[in-house]
């Protein structure tokens, strides 16, 4: 009886949140195949992301919409995406050898934004970074995962199949952006997943579509009009620690050389 | 993250606080370099004919036999979906460098160790099928595998099988080791671990762990059976670990003068944690005591002529300490290698529970697990050559 009520619930739910073509393509995401919902053709995108570091103004909507879109567990330790304060303090001319560390914070992964901490004027410098996977070309954690559970997908996303995940962490220690963790309720491994459902049905992410300021772009390289190639055509850009050369597909404008 | 909280200083990215491997995964290093090392040691018998270890060598397939059991288990437990695991080897992804980890494992189990146990066994596996009238007698003859035959020219051929075995076996050995150096040494995010030299350290401290495992357990097996010990057999197997040790110690400090040279990004980071969260276990327990201090002890046997119960002493300080410093030198590996953040930038800290999944209990027991089956092992084949023990 509860099964069959939780049937009822399910189905009348999904008929009434979607519609025809989303509503097949929702199947499709609960199969675990996404990219087989009807009008989108995988071998046709080619999916990278775009931050604009001077727009972020650190409000944490896109951490908020990240994990209420993605039901990522609330507490402080499990993110999608999550958004860094740094804070570089003015140089110390009586010391000018020494390296300058950037003091760095993450209140709940700026879930609930930032408190006011630092103010102009004293020679210092502020910003805002949003993090999340970097989707990478040659990902690390693609690489190690002993099973394949983690694959790059054709139109270039990083996923995981969780009904193949062993939970063994090997992939979270790969990553070099710290980007995964190991979900408490499935004991499997999460990650951003770039909003695939959204995206496969011509939606934006979660994240771009939650920050106020147009900080966050998503883009189609395989579309020659996506604004995105203007952009990194323009714009002085810049990816994650660059050395280690993992294709990482999240291009920064204005990335300062303190951030890692 | 405020700083301090959860033992947290300085920055880490949120998914980094809680760490990911535990102390089950220090035991499996500190495990499979024993199994490593002591058929490395048995080999030198068989392969090259060192007489002086030859008490031994039964005794150091044993415990690689009995070690190698429990290696997988602490991996094993250790998974959120333990019941998964078989999919390595029916789906391994060929990049992966753990997927691999079940082939070579059961390549070193079933093709290396089993089968040279098995040759070297048979005559008195045989012999004990006819005579024994207890409980074991069923369990030695299915033990034979139906073949009764201990002739001269089958035992000749058991002993050659057994020495291609053995000499495919060094390399595997080299290998099982070297692999599980290599997956942490390969893993480019974490410059802790990040470095070539970190499959041929393994594959060192394995070789000493090995012997310093082997020489305690011979002395223990010789006292609980009333055996008299070859003091030969102790000296040289003392002379392997002082000459395995100094290879060892010299690869480390390579590797830390390596850094400290290079002093790449990460170096102010990695100094700090050694000076600070991990100064007790890297510091004064792997390098001072659990190597400095062997070695010495070992040296002093070389250079200063002693009564024999003097040199057998310092050679069981200098193995327990050993033991010691190996497995610090994991733990520091593991664990050292999580407490930084991948931004270089804070530090967390490791909480070990106790009768948790992944505590200190279950790892304690995992540890005692190998020294039960050697005892199981033992009691079925007697590792001591049947003259000696008749002595």
């Amino acid at each position: 009886m509860d099964q069959g009520r939780r049937d009822f619930l399910e189905k009348t739910g999904k008929y009434v949140l979607l519609f025809g073509a989303a509503t097949k393509a929702w199947d499709f995401i609960l199969a675990g195949n996404p990219e087989a919902a009807p009008g989108y053709d995988v071998t046709r995108h080619w999916w990278a992301f775009y931050i604009d570091i001077e727009k972020c103004i650190g409000c944490g909507n896109c951490v908020r919409a990240c994990k209420a879109e993605n039901d990522v567990l609330r507490e402080p330790f499990y993110f999608r995406t999550w958004v860094e304060r740094y804070h570089i303090p003015p140089p110390d001319l009586a010391n000018l050898g020494e390296e300058l560390q950037p003091i760095v914070d993450s209140p709940n992964g700026g879930y609930d934004g930032f408190p006011e901490r630092y103010r102009d004027g004293d020679g210092s410098k502020s910003f805002f970074v949003p993090k999340m996977c970097n989707h990478c070309t040659d990902s690390p954690c693609t690489q190690v995962c002993p099973v394949g559970a983690t694959f790059d997908t054709p139109d270039g996303v990083v996923l995981v199949d969780k009904t193949y995940c062993l939970g063994c962490r090997y992939c979270v220690q790969a990553c070099p952006y710290g980007c995964r963790y190991i979900d408490p309720r499935t004991h499997t491994v999460d990650k951003c997943t770039l909003c695939y459902h959204r995206i496969t049905k011509g939606l934006t992410t979660a994240c771009c579509e939650a920050c106020p300021t147009g900080a966050r772009l998503l883009g189609d390289l395989k579309d020659p009009k996506d604004p995105l190639h203007e952009l990194l055509r323009t714009q002085k850009v810049q990816v994650l620690k660059p050395h280690l050369a993992t294709g990482a597909k999240l291009h920064y404008k204005g990335l300062d050389g303190a951030v890692r | 993250m405020e700083p301090f909280i959860h033992g947290v200083e300085g920055f880490m990215y949120p998914n980094e606080i809680e760490l990911q491997w535990s102390i089950l995964i220090v035991l499996y290093p500190f495990l499979t370099g024993i199994v490593a090392g002591a058929f490395i040691l048995a080999s030198l018998e068989r392969v090259f004919n060192v007489e002086a270890v030859k008490p031994t060598y039964r005794l150091a397939l044993l415990t690689a036999l009995a070690f190698m059991i429990v290696a997988p288990l602490p991996l094993q437990l250790h998974l959120g979906h333990p019941e998964r695991s078989f999919e390595m080897y029916l789906t391994p992804h060929t990049t992966s460098a753990m997927a691999m980890f079940g082939f070579v494992y059961l390549w070193y189990l079933l093709a290396v160790l089993v089968i040279e146990i098995w040759l070297d066994f048979r005559k008195d596996i045989v012999h004990m099928a006819r005579e024994s009238t207890d409980w074991k007698r069923p369990i030695y003859r299915a033990m034979t595998l139906g073949s009764y035959n201990v002739s001269p020219r089958a035992l000749s051929i058991d002993d050659k099988l057994g020495r291609f075995v053995t000499i495919v076996g060094i390399p595997s050995a080299f290998l099982l080791h070297g692999y599980v150096g290599f997956l942490f040494g390969s893993i480019k995010a974490n410059p802790w671990w990040s470095t070539p030299l970190m499959p041929i350290v393994f594959l060192f401290s394995a070789i000493v762990s090995g012997i310093a495992a082997v020489l305690l357990l011979y002395i223990v097996v010789c006292f609980l059976k009333g055996i008299p010990r070859s003091v030969p057999c102790l000296d040289t197997m003392a002379r392997y670990l002082f000459y395995a040790f100094l290879i060892d110690f010299s690869l480390e400090m390579l590797d830390l003068i390596h850094r400290n040279y290079e002093a790449d990004e990460s170096l102010r980071t990695l100094s700090f944690m050694v000076q600070t969260r991990l100064y007790g276990s890297q510091v004064l327990l792997q390098i001072v005591i659990g190597t400095l201090v062997p070695i010495g002890l070992l040296a002093m046997v070389q250079l200063v002529s002693m009564s024999t119960r003097a040199r057998e002493g310092l050679y069981v300080i200098a193995s327990v300490l050993t033991l010691c410093g190996i497995f610090a030198m994991r733990w520091n590996v593991v664990i050292g290698g999580q407490l930084f953040s991948k931004s270089f930038l804070g530090y967390t800290t490791y909480k070990m529970g106790f009768a948790t999944r992944e505590g200190l209990l279950p790892a304690l027991l995992l540890m005692a697990l190998p020294f039960l089956i050697l005892w199981f092992l033992v009691t079925l084949l007697p590792p001591m050559p049947r003259d000696e023990e008749a002595r």
